[in-house]
């Protein structure tokens, strides 16, 4: 998949596979990096609104078929849980 | 340097939009400016200051909802005490009878880009 090439990884704790799909202009986005930077865990993450328009459309199908909306952030954790927006408890429940 | 300018004059003219909607900014400053640097990246690669908190089609008809502040702002701000970005806030916010946090999206999913 082309969009794996844009995952940008930020080294930490290994809790399973967190993926963060963000804009870079997003201050809930940020917050949500900058939450999971401080609790050391490892993630990945692509700022959508960076994408070209055929990453954006893959992302877009690979969010139809997991049923998540285009709402960001999106954290998907181990490819089946999903916390949508900055929700600060779910976060740092990834940590536990 | 001319990026702080240009978020500090901003950050004005969002005081006076939320003056006029008869709101109020969110009092973290940093959040704010914030927003307001991701604003002047939207004017500048669409033409337009849409919503940093959404994802653009850079159609402006399209994204005409989406353009700060948003036609989802005042029905935010009134149920839940804030625009989507939390960039707008209500008395409650500023009184610390609400705590800001990020709310569900209101707008349709027919109207975003890829839908």
């Amino acid at each position: 998949m082309a969009l794996n090439n844009r995952l940008k990884h930020v080294a930490g704790k290994d809790v399973g596979e967190v993926i963060v799909y963000a804009l870079s202009t997003c201050q809930w986005c940020k917050k949500t990096k900058e939450l999971l930077k401080s609790l050391k865990i490892e993630y990945d993450y692509i700022d959508v609104d960076l994408l070209s328009k055929t990453e954006e459309h893959e992302l877009h199908e690979l969010f139809k078929h997991m049923n998540v909306d285009m709402n960001f952030p999106v954290i998907v954790v181990n490819d089946k849980d999903v916390i949508v927006g900055f929700q600060e408890d779910k976060i740092r429940k990834l940590s536990k | 340097m001319k990026k702080d300018k240009e978020a500090e004059k901003l950050y004005k003219q969002l005081e006076t939009v939320a003056k006029y909607k008869n709101c109020y900014l969110n009092p973290d400053k940093e959040f704010v400016m914030g927003i307001a640097q991701g604003l002047l990246v939207n004017q500048k690669k669409y033409g337009y200051m849409s919503c940093p908190c959404r994802l653009a089609s850079g159609d402006g008809k399209r994204d005409l909802d989406i353009i700060c502040p948003c036609a989802y702002m005042l029905p935010d701000v009134k149920d839940f005490g804030m625009c989507y970005c939390a960039l707008y806030v209500s008395k409650d916010v500023i009184g610390g009878r609400i705590k800001v946090h990020s709310i569900p999206e209101r707008r349709p999913n027919s109207k975003k880009k890829l839908s």
